[in-house]
């Protein structure tokens, strides 16, 4: 099934982008379009970075161990769609103003919280090879993609300190990151589920091994 | 003063919208509307007298103002589709649409406070108090985009005159409609509703400050404050109220709704100030909508040569 549920998968990822070009191409990006552009990119890859962290809780509640073969893509996704959110910034907004950046880095919280996020991606995006997993091995390799939690919650601390008054969306990505982040904790803290944790570690570092030759 | 009720025919029929790009393409398009209703086609207006003032109506009698810019004028679609207007939604693409049913007539403003006269006016009285002018002026937002618009209005200082403040009054005091039937974002509480703003005595004495009920030649749309707004181009565009109800002389200083939701990002002035960043962005530069490079943002919007005697002696990084 996944043999062409795949490609499909990773078609729909990009209709996104492929919807901001054509409206781009049809001079249809309203009056503001480097605004439009920055916040459709933004919302993206926090779209994609909560999929990608919603895998494994789907996983492991519906008992549908595929899933995690699109667990990869939905990551690098998020980190595509995060690495056109920052050139955009880089420059359509500031136009390679060096000095101007790092003026913001340091000094606007929301684009250091931000730039911080896109930062701890990508290393992640760089070991999502199935060579990096085997050299790393899948324990390493586990907790340095832990750095997703931190990015995810950096992302969204970025959309909640930018928004004017109207923190609605930003609060809908908190809550659902919650959850998200919540469940982890839950399996984490829960002794019930924590005798199985040496079982559990190794078990999924060979699940994410085992994803390496179907990619 | 005379605002033409087309009920027949729209002047969006007589000259199509994507024509407004140009003043002098708009000067013609006013000519052929003026043919028009010489040739008879407002008589539909003395048969059945229309309860709303159209939005796209004409503006009879437009007078130029030397405080006009020379800049080019963004265009229609953009001014009126992009619109913080928070009482219909806090999306800028969403008032154009929202505020389409929203009903301009019957419409009042009561004039209340420290003042000699306090009455309530229709709006359209208002409208004939002086003679209409045409104002392009920048308008920079505190979010860091910017756009030049034809304004059509008079001077505030014609309406604070005719109703005699006293001389204990050292605030205006400007309250907007409050109707969350009409206006889908007052049943959210984003901001504490309804909005209010204010200025000193003497900014809105100032004769660039202006009584605002139309642009680009026509009645304002109601996504940029049909019926009645103020415009004062030298401060951040939340200063400029729209859909006004109600103008209150105070002695002491109002506290405006942004204010009031944020005051550590904005303060009652909001002067525009390249030097004074907003706490979470810079205002050294802002976007002119239609320009791919930001341009500097100008101290007073640009407006310094006018307005800064009003503030000499006072620290604005205090008083932003």
């Amino acid at each position: 099934m996944t043999r062409w549920l795949k490609p499909m998968v990773f078609f729909a990822c990009l209709v996104p982008l492929a919807r901001l070009a054509w409206r781009g191409y049809a001079g249809n990006l309203g009056a503001n379009p480097i605004e439009v552009i920055t916040h459709s990119t933004g919302d993206w890859t926090l779209i994609f970075l909560l999929v990608t962290l919603s895998v494994t809780p789907l996983r492991k509640l519906t008992g549908q161990l595929w899933l995690i073969r699109f667990r990869r893509m939905f990551g690098l996704f998020a980190f595509f769609y995060v690495t056109l959110h920052f050139l955009t910034y880089v420059w359509l907004d500031k136009f390679f103003d060096v000095h101007e950046m790092f003026v913001d880095v340091a000094k606007r919280k929301f684009i250091t919280v931000g730039f911080t996020g896109f930062v701890l991606l990508i290393p992640l995006a760089i070991t999502s090879t199935s060579g990096w997993i085997r050299r790393l091995g899948g324990r390493w390799w586990n907790r340095l993609h832990q750095l997703i939690y931190l990015s995810a919650a950096a992302g969204v601390i970025h959309y909640y300190w930018l928004v004017k008054a109207d923190v609605r969306k930003p609060l809908q990505y908190a809550t659902i990151l919650s959850l998200l982040l919540g469940y982890r904790l839950m399996v984490w803290g829960i002794p019930k589920f924590k005798t199985n944790k040496s079982a559990r570690l190794p078990r999924s570092g060979v699940q994410v091994f085992e994803d390496g030759p179907h990619l | 003063m005379l605002i033409k009720k087309f009920t027949d025919i729209a002047s969006s029929e007589i000259t199509p919208k994507d024509v407004y790009l140009s003043r002098r393409k708009f000067l013609a398009g006013a000519a052929v509307a003026g043919a028009a209703v010489a040739a008879g086609i407002g008589l539909g207006e003395l048969l059945s007298p229309p309860v709303v003032a159209l939005a796209n109506a004409k503006i009879d009698g437009i007078q130029k103002s030397k405080f006009s810019t020379t800049e080019a004028i963004t265009p229609y679609k953009d001014v009126t589709n992009y619109n913080n207007y928070y009482e219909f939604s806090t999306d800028k693409y969403g008032p154009a649409g929202l505020a389409k049913d929203f009903r301009t007539r019957p419409w009042t403003v009561s004039i209340e406070g420290l003042v000699k006269k306090k009455q309530t006016l229709d709006v359209d009285s208002i409208i004939k108090l002086a003679a209409a002018e045409e104002r392009i002026y920048r308008h920079r937002c505190v979010e860091g985009w910017s756009i030049v618009v034809p304004w059509v209005g008079f001077p505030l200082s014609a309406l604070i005159n005719k109703v005699e403040p006293a001389p204990k009054a050292k605030f205006v005091k400007f309250t907007t409609v409050y109707d969350p039937k009409q206006m889908p974002g007052q049943r959210i509480s984003v901001l504490p509703w309804p909005y209010v703003e204010g200025l000193r005595m003497d900014e809105a004495m100032h004769p660039l400050t202006l009584l605002c009920f139309g642009m680009y030649g026509e009645v304002l749309p109601n996504q940029d404050g049909a019926p009645l707004r103020i415009v004062v181009p030298w401060k951040y565009g939340f200063k400029s109220v729209k859909a006004i109800v109600k103008i209150e002389f105070t002695e002491s200083q109002p506290i405006n709704t942004w204010n009031e939701a944020a005051p550590n990002e904005y303060g009652f002035y909001a002067n525009v100030n390249p030097n004074v960043d907003h706490p979470r962005w810079s205002q050294a530069k802002e976007r002119r909508l239609g320009e791919f490079f930001k341009r500097p943002t100008l101290m007073f919007n640009g407006y310094g040569e006018q307005v800064a005697s009003l503030y000499s002696g006072m620290d604005l990084k205090k008083y932003f």
